[in-house]
């Protein structure tokens, strides 16, 4: 029967998340104001909220399915901030690695913290036209090329780089390969300045005839495929990061709304939602606004989730959350500040941080025109070559 | 816990509801829109099949089947997606069955329901919008004052599904002084009732042409005090009004997903300067939007129907759905419009009806469905 409600340990553990939260909202605007600093893997108040996990890991009979469930934790983490009181040892690179590598390799870097570069200064969201070569010389690859925009770059051990191994074959020539950090070759070329989620650390490389062993690349299958090949293995990863990437811009315009509502409620700007709508002052309209697109945003990605959890698929409910994701990330924070007017954008609090952090949800983990290509493609039976 | 899990019955019912809304709704609707005309048949069939007033308790000659807002928001996605006008038609008299199975006293459903749990359609109706252009259903202008140990109603109540033909009526009135949802009260009063007047003359409105509206007048009507709805206790306000605004909500999902099931292969059979005009983005996006944004409005429907439901106070979580889906669904059946062009204005297809019902439907406050 369908449900939108929690059950007792599942609101415990979100209140805990949020008690959590309060915690690293302390700090958030230090590490927003000390860019160039990393905030530590652990902080020091860590321990007082190790047995989220161990919460969450078991939530009883009438639980919530694991996918959905954890999209909601996800929401109210950076309900708090984008900042994790204990950074995952596992990265973006790391799903590559669950994605494309063999048994072998998933052992060997389970607890390995990689990051995953794909995006070059020339290419970002035409993943396919990357421009990294891959060389295979005795029992060594050679690696050539730029990569810019890496999440976690600084922080990581190593980098999945995505390269191409015969440009001609378009994306079936396309591999990813584990380089550890210190391996000749590989060097960083800055850490990046950003408008907002500061606090996680964004890098670029270049690679020159940077040489990994042969058993460094993912899956092991050094043959140009017809049709995707381990390319493939990216997008597959998407089903379960978009909804995630959503989940994360959706928790900071949910911290954007309850501020507002709070505030408002100071002022005595309340929304009575059963006011008929003539009685609605146009900012109680943007109030209720920004919390109906907030609902829909958010039901969508815990669809995206529980159609995982169901082993349906949901390539379309992932690009959908993640687009609607993408919209409330900029819309709500845009509402937010209009609603609150200049003193929302002051120091004072942190909204003005949520406005520049949700900013990257319609960017990252492709953009909203490509949710948009990705919908449309699957709505009309159209490949990519149909719909560019 | 959270999941979009139907009941195995939800399931039935929304197959049940889908086979006939395609079967039987979407090719007369045209017809039906163009003459002002709903065959009684199709009516019958629809009652027969217990899509608007299954919740009638057996022992009352209905089919019983447990009082849902979930269903209700299932049956009306799907009879919305055959057409929006027919579907109003055939679930307005529920807008009077509902609420007496959910607030109705023994006593009052043993006296009115059994003539609609019949497998004929029976109109019937509440009695809810009136006449300015600032309605208010919390702060309505019909009023009921208790007088003389009656109730006395007085007012002018607009729109009324089928009040040319309707037994009963279900009035909707303020009761006291007090504004709000909670003060909502509500009157059975048969149509033969001292005071009232239908206006003969149908009333016209730009969309859901084809079901009959009328104009009502209650001018010092008394009602027995036992035929407040809930007697004594009355009823939650609050509730009945949600009730019919998620139920009206869901109507509009139905109706946008039928303009994106016609989008669709138009787009892309439809050739301007060499190509499908579904591979240029300006409409392959708002496909997807269309397509993003009824997935939205059904999730906020099914959050506010499981509300009540739960028998929560749904309030809030309805007033959220009732937003959304109000807005998108006008929204979408312009866009579709557009994306037809020119062959979307002409009367030849049902676009252009579909914008018509969109607009008259969302800003109905939920008079047609329960
Ligand atoms: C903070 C941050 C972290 C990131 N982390 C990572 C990471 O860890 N790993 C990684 O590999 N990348 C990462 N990225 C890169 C990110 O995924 C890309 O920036 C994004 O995919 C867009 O690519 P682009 O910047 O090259 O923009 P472009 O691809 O140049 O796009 C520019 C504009 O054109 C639009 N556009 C592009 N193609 C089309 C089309 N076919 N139809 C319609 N519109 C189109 C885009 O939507 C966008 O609006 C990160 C970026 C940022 C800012």
């Amino acid at each position: 029967m369908v449900d939108f409600t929690f059950n007792a340990k599942e609101q415990e553990i979100i209140r805990e998340i949020r008690r959590e939260g309060l915690v690293l909202r302390k700090y958030a605007r230090y590490y927003d104001e000390h860019e160039e600093e990393l905030p530590p893997d652990e902080f020091p108040e860590a321990k007082e909220f190790a047995h989220i996990d161990k919460m969450a890991a078991d939530r009883g009979a009438d639980a919530t399915s694991p996918t959905a469930f954890y999209m909601c934790m996800l929401m109210h983490r950076t309900w708090g901030d984008m900042m994790r009181m204990k950074v995952p040892f596992t990265a973006l690179g790391n799903a590559s690695v669950t994605a494309a590598g063999t048994d072998e390799q998933k052992k060997r870097w389970a607890k390995t913290r990689l990051s995953m570069a794909n995006t070059e200064p020339g290419c970002g969201s035409d993943s396919k036209a990357i421009e990294t070569t891959a060389e295979l010389d005795g029992d060594e690859w050679v690696l050539n090329g730029e990569k810019i925009f890496v999440t976690t770059g600084i922080r990581a051990e190593g980098s999945v780089i995505w390269a191409t191994i015969d440009k001609s074959a378009g994306r079936g020539g396309i591999k990813a390969f584990v380089v550890m950090k210190g391996t000749p070759g590989f060097e960083l070329v800055k850490k990046e300045k950003k408008m907002g989620i500061r606090s996680s650390d964004t890098a670029a490389f270049v690679l020159k005839n940077c040489r990994v062993p042969k058993e460094n690349l993912l899956g092991m299958d050094p043959t140009v495929k017809k049709g995707g090949g381990g390319f493939k293995g990216l997008m597959k990863t998407f089903n379960l990061t978009r909804p995630g990437v959503a989940a994360m811009g959706i928790g900071n315009i949910m911290a954007c709304q309850e501020f507002v509502a709070e505030e408002m409620a100071k002022e005595g700007v309340a929304v009575d939602y059963e006011a008929g709508q003539h009685k609605r002052s146009a900012i109680q309209q943007k109030m209720i606004e920004l919390e109906a697109e907030l609902e829909a945003a958010t039901l969508c990605t815990l669809r995206a989730g529980w159609l995982a959890d169901k082993g349906k698929p949901n390539n379309l409910e992932a690009s959908v959350s993640k687009q609607k994701g993408g919209d409330i990330s900029r819309r709500g924070a845009q509402l937010a500040l209009e609603i609150l007017g200049a003193m929302g954008s002051t120091h004072d609090q942190l909204v003005e941080k949520w406005f520049r952090d949700a900013r990257i949800t319609d960017i990252y983990e492709g953009t909203g025109e490509i949710q948009r290509l990705v919908i449309a493609r699957e709505l009309l039976n159209y490949t990519s070559k149909d719909l560019t | 816990m959270i999941t979009f899990e139907l009941t195995k019955e939800q399931t039935l019912i929304q197959k049940t509801a889908k086979e006939f809304a395609s079967g039987e709704l979407k090719d007369i609707a045209r017809d039906c829109d163009e003459h002002d005309e709903i065959p009684k048949k199709l009516l019958d069939k629809a009652w027969e099949m217990g899509l608007a007033n299954a919740a009638v308790p057996e022992t009352y000659g209905g089919i019983g089947m447990q009082r849902s807002a979930m269903t209700s928001a299932l049956i009306c996605e799907e009879l919305g997606y055959g057409c929006a006008s027919l579907a109003a038609a055939i679930m307005a008299p529920s807008t009077f069955i509902q609420p007496l199975v959910d607030f109705g006293t023994e006593e009052q459903k043993k006296r009115y329901l059994p003539t609609y749990g019949q497998d004929k359609f029976a109109p019937a109706a509440a009695a809810l919008h009136e006449s300015h252009f600032t309605f208010d259903v919390t702060d309505m202008r019909t009023t009921a004052r208790q007088e003389g140990g009656h109730w006395v109603l007085n007012g002018v109540k607009r729109l009324v599904p089928f009040g040319q033909t309707a037994q009963h009526f279900l009035v909707l009135a303020k009761s006291g002084d007090r504004t709000g949802l909670a003060h909502v009260g509500a009157f059975i009063v048969p149509r033969d009732a001292k005071g009232l007047t239908v206006e003969s003359a149908p009333e016209k409105t730009m969309g859901l042409k084809p079901v009959p509206k009328a104009k009502i007048t209650l001018d010092n009507v008394a009602v027995p005090m036992a035929d407040r709805l809930g007697a004594g206790k009355g009823i939650d306000g609050r509730r009945l009004i949600n009730t019919l605004r998620v139920a009206n909500s869901a109507l509009c999902v139905g109706l946008a997903k039928a303009v994106l099931d016609a989008s669709v292969p138009y787009a892309k059979q439809r050739v301007a300067f060499g190509e499908p005009i579904a591979k240029r983005q300006a409409i392959a996006f708002k496909l997807s939007e269309m397509h993003s944004e009824i997935e939205a409005m059904r999730w906020l429907v099914w959050k506010a129907a499981s509300q009540l439901d739960q028998n929560g106070d749904a309030t809030k979580a309805t007033t959220l759905a009732q937003h959304y889906a109000n807005k998108n669904c006008v929204l979408i059946a312009d866009n579709g419009v557009q994306i037809f062009g020119g062959h979307g204005y002409i009367r030849d297809l049902p676009l252009e009806m579909w914008m018509r019902n969109a607009r008259t439907l969302t800003v109905l406050e939920g008079i047609v469905a329960a």
